[in-house]
């Protein structure tokens, strides 16, 4: 940022602050492509918005999965969004590293998935954590601690993970796997068997 | 955005999010693409062809399972796992393209180089390097273009796949280009579910019912001879492991053999016995030199892009 003119100084950073403000608040209002009741920050997809001095915006996105197709729509909303809020210069970054994890989805993002019909993901780090400890690998034991001993960086899990989903219409805890991938790259298919209806399930990652 | 019908999604003014391939925005854009010390781009760039092609050509032919796959549910997640390994495909090519420079097109000596819409990156850009590279200029493994065969044979490969290609982005994520590990990093948590899916089918099949058995071991079969050549060393990847940005593919042997072993053990099948597919005068898929079914599968990958020289987009 170019140094202000000394008697201005304040009334630039005040200036300066209310542009962060307003591209922030334009940037955090995009939804998602896919799941549009939420916002790329409730996704956390959203990593950073800066105003440089001369009023152009850098914002950092991420991707959820390598192949997100919504990622393209996403940069191209973002752009329209902020040349709607006044932004000319308008630049929309990938940010590859630390990888996107269901952990980031915000508590107000993890009401609005529940109240659409959509589970959302538990904890990701428990599943990862879950791995290391060899969640629930069939087969004789003394193959889990050949595989332990050999140091495979993820363990193999030959039946599917038992995972807490309630059922985000009925609530009821009774509900079971139907297939670990979905309408799209995020989402499991699940279906409870108390109310018998099947849901889709924002997967761990 | 969003639109209420398909027809208007494709209607729309400069519209290109649904092409093919050509015109879709840099991946690796803003991406600090700087090469690491002690790394010649060339040979990064040629390594990156060598992940990437692996996981393009892997997608292609799980693409083909789109509306022939035995399931609902099976068909939305063989169409999931090839995205996924489309995505990775597209960043490491992107990376490719970033790493080779202006240089890579004359040193591949690829025609129509003009023509191509170079998306970022100061090389030829992933469109170009998908759909206007030779056969002899992918750096694949011939697992991955074998014809896809019954579900079972497609069983049998992609669990084959995803678990060396586990094995080796594992250990990616610790290696010095910052790029292939954060792809790499990304990647884990995408084939860690690629596997899982593959071994239970593997296991379903072949301690089902004496023809699901049956098939599923032929699939085994079938795809085995293209098991060795997985941790066959080309001379650039042991160049690349001693500057500390590739992997010796032959040190995923021992984690290989153990998940595999495993799997069998679960599924009641024997350890496959048909013998390795040899090389070409010593050549392999990574020196580009493939089987039959490669031409094929190119030809349908970049007839379209090459039918349009001017590279259209829609």
């Amino acid at each position: 940022m170019v140094t202000p003119v000394s008697g201005d100084w304040c009334q630039d950073t005040i200036y300066h602050s209310q542009l962060v403000h307003r591209a922030r608040a334009a940037a955090e209002a995009v939804v998602d492509p896919e799941l549009p009741m939420l916002t790329l920050a409730d996704l956390g997809v959203l990593r950073e918005v800066r105003v440089g001095a001369d009023g152009g915006v850098t914002v950092s996105i991420t991707p959820t999965y390598t192949g997100c197709p919504a990622m393209d729509a996403m940069r191209k909303d973002l752009r329209a969004a902020l040349r709607g809020a006044g932004f000319e210069e308008v630049r929309i970054d990938v940010a590859l590293h630390p990888a996107w994890t269901t952990d980031w989805i915000s508590d107000g993002g993890r009401r609005k998935l529940a109240e659409a019909g959509i589970a959302p993901p538990g904890p990701a780090s428990a599943r990862a954590r879950g791995r290391q400890a060899g969640i629930a690998p069939p087969g004789p034991a003394s193959a889990r601690a050949r595989g332990r001993q050999a140091g495979w960086p993820v363990p193999l899990t030959l039946t599917p993970p038992r995972r807490r989903v309630p059922c985000p219409r009925c609530g009821s805890e009774d509900t079971e796997l139907t297939s670990e991938f979905g309408a799209t790259a995020c989402k499991a298919l699940r279906r409870c068997t108390a109310c018998r209806e099947p849901f889709e399930h924002v997967k761990e990652i | 955005m969003s639109f209420d019908n398909a027809y208007e999604a494709i209607t729309e003014e400069n519209d290109s999010r649904w092409a093919f391939g050509t015109g879709f925005d840099d991946p690796l854009s803003g991406v600090d693409t700087v090469l690491p010390p002690d790394v010649d781009g060339a040979d990064l760039a040629q390594y990156c062809l060598m992940l990437g092609d692996d996981a393009l050509v892997m997608s292609h032919r799980l693409q083909e399972w789109c509306t022939r796959a035995p399931e609902l549910e099976d068909e939305v997640a063989i169409a999931n796992i090839a995205l996924d390994l489309l995505g990775q495909a597209r960043f490491l090519l992107a990376r490719a393209s970033a790493a080779e420079g202006p240089a890579g097109s004359a040193a591949d000596g690829s025609a129509d180089s003009a023509a191509a819409g170079a998306a970022g990156g100061a090389g030829r850009g992933e469109d170009e390097l998908a759909f206007l590279r030779e056969e002899s200029q992918f750096r694949n493994v011939r697992l991955v273009e074998l014809v896809n065969g019954d579900f079972a044979h497609t069983m049998a490969r992609l669990l084959i796949f995803s678990t060396w290609r586990l094995a080796l982005l594992a250990r990616l994520v610790d290696l010095q280009d910052p790029v292939i590990a954060a792809i790499a990093a990304k990647g884990v948590k995408e084939v860690t579910y690629h596997r899982d899916w593959a071994a239970r089918w593997v296991v379903r099949l072949g301690d089902g019912t004496e023809l699901s058995r049956s098939r599923m071991a032929e699939g085994l079969a079938a795809v085995w001879p293209l098991v060795d050549e997985l941790f066959r060393p080309h001379e650039l990847e042991l160049r690349l492991a001693t500057v500390g940005v590739g992997v010796d593919p032959s040190v995923l042997r021992p984690e290989f053999d153990a998940v595999l072993a495993e799997v069998l053990r679960a599924a009641t099948l024997a350890w496959p016995q048909t013998p390795a597919l040899a090389g070409v005068a010593g050549l392999f898929g990574r020196h580009g030199v493939h089987t039959e079914a490669m031409g094929y599968l190119l030809a349908e990958l970049q007839s379209v892009r090459r039918g349009h020289h001017e590279g259209a987009s829609w």
